[in-house]
């Protein structure tokens, strides 16, 4: 039987603000255990929540960005449960009447094509403690430093149909929250995680098989391993007649696999009620349009831009507006060299891209910032140096070493471009080589490209290429 | 000294007749001598007040005093006082010292006020005759053997005994005016949002209201002054100015129209008490007032909705007390369930897991809406009778309570009946309403009391309207037997 993967995502975000979303306490992460945490977090006896606006705000941008509709009002409610690093007994959500809601992402796969996914609703609520297991022996620890951090729940509709597709929807709103400047999206310290809900059923049935949760899984590999590893245990269940059970899984990177954490039967009643110590929210039309006019141009428009702007491929257009701080970066490029822009963007995306990842820094703790980019591409497009030979001055200019007119000085890096130098080198060659000079005058044009190559190494390869090519051919013909 | 008021005692500061110190050693020294009887002091702060008296007697006399300065007053022990244990009446924080003042306590430190000492109470404040607390009951000063009410009953008693001329109370379904009633006292409690309730330990957070148990509405006029207001760190504070209550006081009542609904008056009220209400009534109608009878329909509805209501609030509310990082903790929990049962199990009493049980039984799924959701919509029908009844009255009056105070034990074996108590009282804080309850005479030797509920915000205008009867009336002035 052919079978089809329904897959609905929930994922965290952490949002950004300076203080947490119910107390004046700082949200700073990997402070001492327990230093950020004032009487408010640490649930105290008589102490009272009070809503932080600039997290209400976020949750405003990001409803606006997905074109989502901004409740004027919504309700915070009370999720109660015990555990001891959720120190009130119940974390404070919203429930019946989310922030935002109905909102959309399009989303666009790796074979060109494009989907919109469904987005239900995000809602605010706080965020709990951690509980430390290592070095307590046979106690627990308790930091409370995350609890009450604000966190935008934002859930998708079961839309996704492949692990594909749901970790490009997982990448399309991590680089969203970031262009928003709500998150941080820093997925190692937790600032953004998944639950993702899956369920198969036969190709062309309508209804919904059971699903199942897997929680908090913090990459995008993790993601797409899990779901696929969940769809084919599901799809062996089934297969061998048995029933998939509705439950929480936990997914386990080492082993790769998910593995049952509690079932439906076993579930918490959360008891959710609208929580009395905080008054409704209510959103006047004048804020979300405060919020509207800060946006900044967000990621689909920007690609289309880069698109038309500067005749960019889709593609890369894509990969160049992936992060704010890239397509920011690219553009500041463009615009301290004025030159080519599909030079600029093969360089970003090349050489600069590829160092960031090898020594694993952000653009903007890059040893080579744009104008200095800007300086070296430059240097390309009048000829002074080639670009083979530029990828060598990039090299000595991200180990420090100067900028791109310093290190070609330094090193006598400048391409000769005179013929009268490069002809004596020329014949040089020829006269090296007569056998070779023999076979190509007999016919072998292949060997063309072996004098060329002969030339450049006599010149460390500062000649210039086209140059040497014409000349070439002038002494070649004899 | 001890039968003035604070406006008498006020005045006898300002013309030198006596030091806050002064006046704080002797109410020390009452509470030192007497409270062994009432056992209305959970934890009294004698060093404490006498310090801050010798700083109000400073302040008095470098001229920066405030009408209240030097003044001493006992707080209900469900105030966070900082530095001073604060019980809420249970086991559960009986090693609990708070590390912060809640607002009313700030208030009125900032005013000037001497604090005597934290006052015994019902636990969580969940109990109508004080009986409930982990300190044991507090005895009537009235009569010894019947209960003060609840849950405010221990700063009823020390002022009903004149331990202390003034004390906070919260009043979530009837705490401050019932143990009032039952005591003889002015008991205040405004509208909801009016006090703040920060540093307020909660049990039902939609309903609960600071106010004041003092000996007249002039009192409870002077106290509510300072602890009322907008506060940012309780969002569901008012945002309303304050006014000026005193100067509310002197208005003639000619012409006032008060409304009697006749649901006030049913089977279950005592006809002695009935009578006081009735003669209350007729001291409003020679001040010129209009009486008219106005319905409220829906008032039945009052006790099984705020028995929903208040028990789902309080059943997360106090999800916090788990023996994890204050209060209470049972000893060698063996994992952390034993940890969560056993603390909870030890460390409230009988009356509080009843209503954590009920609480948690409303608001689980399948029965959510028909009784959390049913609840509202019923509280909100009480709601729209009282602002119905608005329309046409300026206040509404009746009895506080069905009867005198009824004997200690004699209802500990029965929640509904001990529940029943609550039920003029309750209906007023399901509607948010500010209602006052002040002496209307003696039945059988106990004070009863006449409930006067106000608009919203119309505190000046209640608190006059009180203060009016006072004018004409003495009961408030009554002293149990041996108190003189």
């Amino acid at each position: 039987m052919e079978w089809e993967t329904v897959i609905g995502l929930e994922i965290h975000t952490q949002l950004q603000t300076s203080s947490k979303i119910f107390s004046g306490s700082s949200t700073a992460y990997g402070a001492e255990p327990n230093t950020q945490a004032s009487l408010i977090d640490l649930g105290y006896p008589g102490m009272l929540p009070v809503l932080n606006r600039e997290a209400v705000g976020m949750a405003v941008k990001l409803g606006l960005a997905i074109g989502a509709k901004i409740a004027d009002r919504s309700v915070f409610a009370r999720k109660n449960y015990f555990y001891p690093d959720l120190p009130k007994g119940y974390q404070i959500s919203q429930y019946e009447l989310p922030v935002v809601y109905e909102g959309t992402l399009d989303i666009e796969m790796d074979d060109g094509s494009t989907k919109t996914v469904g987005v239900t609703r995000a809602h605010l609520e706080e965020d709990a403690g951690k509980s430390l297991h290592e070095g307590f022996e046979t106690m627990t620890g308790i930091d409370l430093n995350r609890a009450g951090t604000p966190l935008l729940e934002i859930v998708s509709e079961p839309d996704l149909r492949s692990s594909a597709e749901a970790v490009a929807y997982m990448k399309k709103l991590h680089s969203l929250v970031r262009y928003l400047e709500i998150c941080d999206g820093n997925m190692q310290e937790g600032s953004f995680r998944c639950d993702a809900n899956v369920s198969v059923r036969p190709k062309g049935q309508k209804e919904f098989g059971t699903r199942t949760e897997i929680k908090n899984v913090n990459s995008f590999r993790f993601v797409e391993k899990a779901i696929d590893y969940e769809v084919e245990r599901q799809i062996d269940v089934l297969e061998s007649g048995g029933e998939v059970v509705q439950e929480t899984r936990l997914y386990d990177p080492a082993k790769g696999e998910t593995r049952s954490m509690r079932t439906k039967e076993e579930a918490n009643d959360y008891r959710y009620f609208p929580d009395p110590d905080l008054l409704p929210l209510e959103i006047e039309n004048s804020f979300v349009e405060k919020v509207r006019s800060s946006l900044p141009e967000l990621p689909d428009a920007k690609r289309e831009r880069f698109i038309s702007d500067y005749g960019l491929k889709a593609y890369d257009a894509g990969v160049l507006t992936a992060t704010r701080e890239m397509g920011d970066f690219y553009e500041a490029v463009v615009k301290a060299s004025g030159g080519d822009p599909k030079l600029a963007a093969n360089w970003v995306m090349g050489e600069f891209s590829g160092f960031l990842n090898k020594d694993g820094v952000e653009i903007a703790e890059a040893p080579v910032n744009a104008d200095a980019l800007a300086g070296l591409l430059k240097r390309i497009e009048d000829n002074t140096i080639s670009g083979k030979i530029a990828k060598d001055v990039f090299e000595a200019m991200w180990a420090g070493e100067g900028d791109a007119d310093t290190i070609i000085d330094k090193k006598g890096l400048k391409q000769i471009t005179d013929a009268s130098a490069i002809e004596p080198i020329i014949d040089d060659v020829l006269e090296k080589n007569p056998q070779q000079l023999e076979q190509y005058r007999a016919g072998k044009d292949k060997l063309f490209g072996f004098f060329v190559g002969q030339v450049m190494k006599a010149t460390k390869g500062k000649a210039n290429p086209q140059q040497v090519n014409e000349l070439l051919k002038e002494k070649l013909k004899g | 000294m001890h039968d003035k008021t604070l406006a008498e005692l006020a005045a006898g500061l300002k013309q030198g007749e006596f030091s806050s110190e002064e006046l704080t050693r002797h109410f020390v020294d009452r509470i030192e001598a007497r409270d062994d009887r009432y056992n209305a002091f959970i934890t009294p702060t004698p060093e404490r007040a006498l310090e801050q008296a010798r700083a109000a007697d400073r302040r008095i006399a470098e001229g920066n005093a405030g009408p209240l300065t030097g003044l001493p007053l006992a707080h209900k022990d469900i105030f966070c006082t900082r530095g001073v244990k604060t019980s809420c009446g249970s086991k559960m924080l009986d090693n609990f010292v708070s590390p912060y003042d809640a607002t009313v306590v700030e208030k009125l430190a900032e005013a000037g006020m001497v604090t005597l000492g934290k006052t015994n109470m019902d636990e969580f404040a969940m109990g109508s005759s004080n009986e409930t607390s982990y300190y044991g009951p507090v005895k009537n000063p009235w009569d010894e053997s019947k209960v003060p009410g609840g849950s405010s009953g221990g700063s009823a008693a020390a002022v009903a005994a004149r331990l202390a001329p003034a004390a906070t109370g919260t009043d979530t379904g009837g705490s401050i005016r019932q143990p009032a009633a039952l005591t003889g006292l002015t008991g205040f409690k405004p509208t909801y949002g009016r006090v703040s309730r920060y540093g307020m330990i909660a049990f039902a957070s939609s309903l609960d209201q600071a106010g004041t148990l003092t000996i007249s509405a002039e009192d409870a006029a002077l106290m509510t002054q300072a602890m009322a207001g907008f506060d940012e760190r309780d969002s569901t504070s008012a945002q309303e100015s304050v006014p000026d209550y005193l100067a509310a006081l002197g208005q003639d009542i000619k012409g006032l129209k008060i409304g009697v609904p006749p649901e006030f008056f049913d089977e279950g009220l005592d006809a002695d008490t009935r009578k006081a209400v009735d003669d209350a009534l007729d001291v409003y109608r020679q001040l010129g007032a209009e009486i008219r009878e106005v319905h409220l329909p829906h008032l039945d509805l009052s006790v099984p909705t705020y028995y929903v209501v208040a028990p789902a609030e309080c059943s997360s509310n106090l999800s916090r007390f788990d023996g994890v990082r204050f209060g209470y903790r049972c000893e060698n929990p063996k994992d952390l369930l034993d940890l969560y049962e056993r603390s909870r199990g030890e460390g409230f009493g009988a009356e509080v897991k009843r209503r954590v049980m009920t609480g948690t039984y409303v608001l689980s799924a399948g029965y959510y809406d028909a009784y959390y959701l049913q609840a509202q919509k019923t509280r909100k029908l009480i709601r729209d009778d009282f602002l119905k009844a608005f329309e046409e009255v300026d206040v509404l009056m009746g009895p506080t309570t069905p009867t005198p105070a009824f004997g200690i034990g004699e209802k500990t074996d029965d929640p509904i009946t001990m529940y029943l108590n609550d039920i003029y009282t309750i209906a007023v804080n399901l509607a948010g309403l500010p209602a006052v309850s002040v002496p209307a005479g003696l039945v059988g030797g106990l004070p009863v009391g006449l409930q006067i509920i106000g608009n919203f915000f119309d505190e000046g205008r209640l608190l006059n309207v009180a203060h009016q009867f006072q004018q004409q009336t003495d009961w408030h002035r009554r002293l149990p037997e041996g108190i003189e």
